[in-house]
């Protein structure tokens, strides 16, 4: 079973991640996007280890949920109200409880991924971070690895699609060739849940 | 149009210039509306280009008199931000209400129509209107 304290590894092992990664986010966003992908999520994910540290909110839902606040209040950009809505969907989901299985965080996961589906207007296959999402969620059922491995496939996979969605979409086929900035910072997020379930091993 | 209270209108811009100016347009074109409260929130909080959900909570709250208030935004995370506050139910006033319109031509409408004493319907139906005047 999953407690408080594995999601609130899972959000401070996913600011680590993202500050690692920053320039490399910002790099990818500088091909097809405004740049400041790596510094916008670097500032929203630490306000969101800065808020847990705070805070401890003592259920998973709680702690996703108090994420997910702070990242639609501090990043600045779309990705914000998307990871935001993400984070929020899925701790609504998960309810109160103290501890929750695998089994409900991948249903929690996957309403969290329809919301921001919803939000956006995104589907599978308009190069966004939703390419790499849907994937790790369909694959969760079979373990956290699998997760992170679709996921980061998925989010490859994006390099020859065209964007349909944000601000990438405004270069049409000029979009192709890139690996999309949010797909990749979601794999990066799906990797952090990964490991912070093999430190619990 | 609910006891004399006019609706509020929130105009949310990746730039603080452009929704000020906005602003400052919509209430200059629409003539002696100067009781229309009308809030700029534009860019973020550091004064950089975005969207900052703390400068849109505070303007919609600014321009609440209980009648409702109409959000019309640029583009991006200025929309995607307003829609998540929205979903969150407590971010923002009762009544609050993200309107589909063009950023400028929508404002002028909906101050214009604020200041007829109009409801919330007919602000957010006139400002998306808007998208129907045609230049050429």
């Amino acid at each position: 079973m999953l407690d408080a304290a594995f999601f609130r590894r899972w959000m401070t092992t996913a600011a680590a991640s993202v500050s690692r990664e920053a320039e490399r986010l910002t790099a990818l966003d500088s091909a097809i996007g405004d740049a400041d992908h790596g510094s916008n999520l670097q500032r929203g994910f630490t306000a969101v280890a800065a808020a847990l540290e705070k805070d401890a909110p003592d259920t998973p839902g709680a702690v996703l949920t108090l994420a997910g606040r702070q990242l639609i209040s501090t990043v600045g950009g779309a990705s914000g109200p998307l990871y935001g809505t993400l984070l929020r969907r899925t701790g609504k989901a998960l309810g109160d409880a103290a501890e929750v299985g695998e089994e409900e965080l991948a249903a929690a996961l996957r309403a969290g991924v329809e919301g921001v589906m919803a939000l956006g207007g995104a589907a599978p296959g308009d190069k966004t971070m939703i390419d790499a999402l849907v994937p790790a969620v369909d694959a969760l059922g079979t373990g956290f690895g699998a997760a992170r491995a679709a996921a980061e496939e998925g989010a490859v996979a994006t390099t020859p699609l065209q964007a349909r969605k944000g601000r990438a979409s405004y270069l049409g086929e000029r979009s192709i060739g890139h690996q999309d900035p949010g797909a990749t910072s979601s794999a990066l997020l799906i990797a952090a849940l990964a490991e912070t379930a093999e430190a619990e091993q | 149009m609910s006891e004399g209270k006019l609706v509020g209108i929130v105009l949310v811009s990746h730039s603080a210039e452009v929704a000020a100016s906005v602003a400052a347009l919509a209430k200059g074109l629409a003539g002696g509306a100067t009781a229309v409260p009308v809030a700029p929130a534009g860019g973020t909080e550091d004064g950089g280009l975005g969207t900052s959900a703390e400068l849109i909570s505070a303007a919609a709250a600014s321009v609440d008199r209980g009648a409702g208030v109409a959000v019309l935004t640029d583009l991006g995370s200025a929309v995607l931000t307003v829609k998540a506050l929205l979903a969150e139910g407590d971010e923002l006033p009762d009544g609050t209400r993200l309107v589909d319109a063009p950023f400028l031509e929508g404002a002028v409408a909906a101050v214009v129509t604020s200041a007829a004493g109009a409801d919330l319907d007919a602000v957010e139906a006139a400002a998306a209107e808007a998208y129907g005047y045609r230049k050429v």
